[in-house]
């Protein structure tokens, strides 16, 4: 059973990937988005912003980067969306393949997307004076984040993929998402916010995981950022997952 | 072929929310028979096919495909059919090969190309192998997406509407292929809303109306429902269809279907046919 799950998830995978492969164009847009408001801010607004780090490519990177997941499971969305209301999925399920492998294909995809997403803008930032000294363990402490953070954001986007009625529908859930990094640590430090939206900004996931990848980046301590960071991603993963495959049985009734 | 039925339903029930859509559905498919079940819109064809095919739960009653029962054996269920539903369920990004050779994989069979190239070769389909789905024409599309139904021959196979949309060429390459699935012993339940399709196809023809079965036999049964024929003399002026099929040249089609037709001239307009065949009840 377990041999069959993955080889069926293997082989909607390779599909899945099949369609990132043919639009290009789907990760070049995941990562246009990203890069055009590092190139704002590190250009137009950065001389006006004391980040307290002379650097402020180095500064703005991590909150660069979850800008980057939050639109590029946008497309997760999307084909998952495509495949429902095409009949295809409906196809997929009338078939016997192992439950697990339609979604998680899907959700595979998207990491596999999002990664090369998180590569192009890390490249891009690196032309543009994105230096660190981080050795290998804390580029896998990067990458463990992300990609567990990747992994939340897409089984939040697996519910829009499900439910939605219209492309538009699904490609505007992922905005607020897009917008959370403006009001946290992201591109200014949350000290000189007025009480309550410091308040949120500290409280808000994005602000911890932001902190811990730049902590990682710098090689300075992660301190508690970690904890309440991996405390976030977890937690936001353990709900998406249980809200996407209610709605996903809820489908049968 | 075996004696009990490929298909068995007894009292079936669903709603959707306060709208009930089946009201106590009883029908037996028997084994390597093509049944076409009639309906007009809404009558509740393709929420019947959806639980035969595990995509829906009914509220009540039962419903075995090969033995096996929808509701508590739907793995066994979904090993001994395939569906082709209203809408032709094919990946557009991939080519004709790669969708036919992705479901092959995903029936566990060996050597999925190879099953690809043959079903390609079966449909006509060969020459577009190597395009993306995108580029077919209507017609080819449903092909292909009968072709997937058909890897790894499963005992039942269920049609939604297959013609639906299709031009009269198409039309006749679908049939083609149902009656071929026939003459392997495949059961086939088939939903339409053309009275001529059920006639040309099936061996039984089932009528859904508001929820239930309200007539079930061979047509020669269901004729006998009706006041026996009169004898009128009515001139024969060939259809727009047998026009258009012979000057486009698909001559020995034209002819078939002039002949096949001649009877059923009374029910050119598919959406008013159940109707008609409702009122007549």
């Amino acid at each position: 059973m377990i041999k069959r799950t993955i080889g069926d998830t293997a082989a909607l995978s390779g599909r899945s990937l099949q369609h990132v492969l043919r639009s290009p164009d789907t990760i070049i847009t995941t990562a246009i988005t990203p890069i055009a408001m590092l190139l704002l801010f590190v250009y137009v607004f950065g001389g006006a912003i004391d980040s307290g780090d002379e650097n402020y490519v180095n500064y703005l990177l991590p909150g660069i980067l979850l800008i980057t997941v939050a639109s590029g499971i946008a497309y997760t969305a999307f084909r998952l969306f495509t495949d429902v209301s095409g009949g295809i999925f409906e196809r997929f399920q009338s078939m016997p393949i192992a439950r697990p492998a339609v979604l998680w294909s899907h959700v595979l995809t998207s990491l596999v997307a999002n990664f090369v997403s998180l590569v192009l803008v890390v490249a891009v930032a690196l032309l543009m004076g994105f230096r660190t000294g981080a050795g290998l363990p804390a580029w896998l402490g990067v990458l463990a984040i992300m990609l567990l953070f990747t992994l939340a954001m897409t089984w939040l986007a697996v519910i829009p993929g499900l439910t939605a009625k219209s492309v538009d529908g699904v490609s505007g859930f992922s905005y607020p998402l897009i917008f959370l990094p403006f009001v946290s640590s992201a591109f200014v430090p949350t000290d000189n916010m007025p009480a309550p939206v410091q308040w949120f900004a500290e409280n808000q996931p994005v602000t911890p995981i932001v902190n811990t990848v730049r902590s990682l980046f710098a090689q300075e301590p992660v301190g508690s950022d970690l904890w309440v960071a991996l405390g976030w991603c977890v937690g936001l993963l353990l709900v998406a997952y249980a809200l996407a495959m209610r709605t996903y049985r809820r489908r049968l009734a | 072929m075996s004696t009990s039925p490929a298909i068995q339903i007894t009292g079936l029930t669903k709603s959707y929310g306060d709208l009930p859509v089946l009201r106590g559905v009883d029908l037996d498919v028997t084994a390597g028979s093509i049944l076409a079940l009639l309906g007009s819109n809404g009558a509740g064809k393709t929420t019947l096919v959806k639980i035969l095919s595990t995509l829906l739960r009914a509220d009540g009653g039962t419903a075995t495909v090969q033995g096996f029962d929808v509701a508590s054996q739907p793995a066994q269920v979904r090993e001994s059919i395939s569906l082709t539903g209203q809408f032709t369920a094919v990946d557009e990004v991939l080519t004709g090969r790669e969708n036919l050779a992705l479901i092959a994989r995903l029936r566990h069979l060996p050597r999925p190309g190879a099953i690809a190239d043959q079903l390609l070769a079966r449909f006509s389909l060969t020459d577009a192998a190597g395009r993306r789905v995108a580029t077919y024409s209507g017609g080819m599309r449903r092909r292909i997406d009968i072709a997937m139904s058909l890897i790894g021959n499963p005992p039942v196979v269920f049609l939604d509407e297959p013609t639906t949309g299709l031009d009269p060429q198409a039309r006749n390459e679908v049939w083609d292929a149902v009656r071929e699935l026939a003459d392997t012993g495949t059961t086939v339940l088939l939903t339409t809303q053309h009275l001529e399709e059920a006639e040309q196809l099936a061996d039984r023809i089932a009528i859904l109306h508001e929820g239930r079965i309200i007539a079930n036999g061979s047509l020669a049964e269901l004729k006998r429902l009706l006041p026996p024929a009169k004898v009128e003399y009515v001139e024969k002026q060939p259809t727009l269809e047998e026009v258009f099929l012979s000057i486009v040249g698909d001559p020995a089609r034209a002819t078939a279907t002039a002949t096949a037709t001649a009877g059923a001239r009374q029910d050119r307009n598919p959406d008013d046919t159940a109707a008609t065949v409702g009122a007549d009840e």
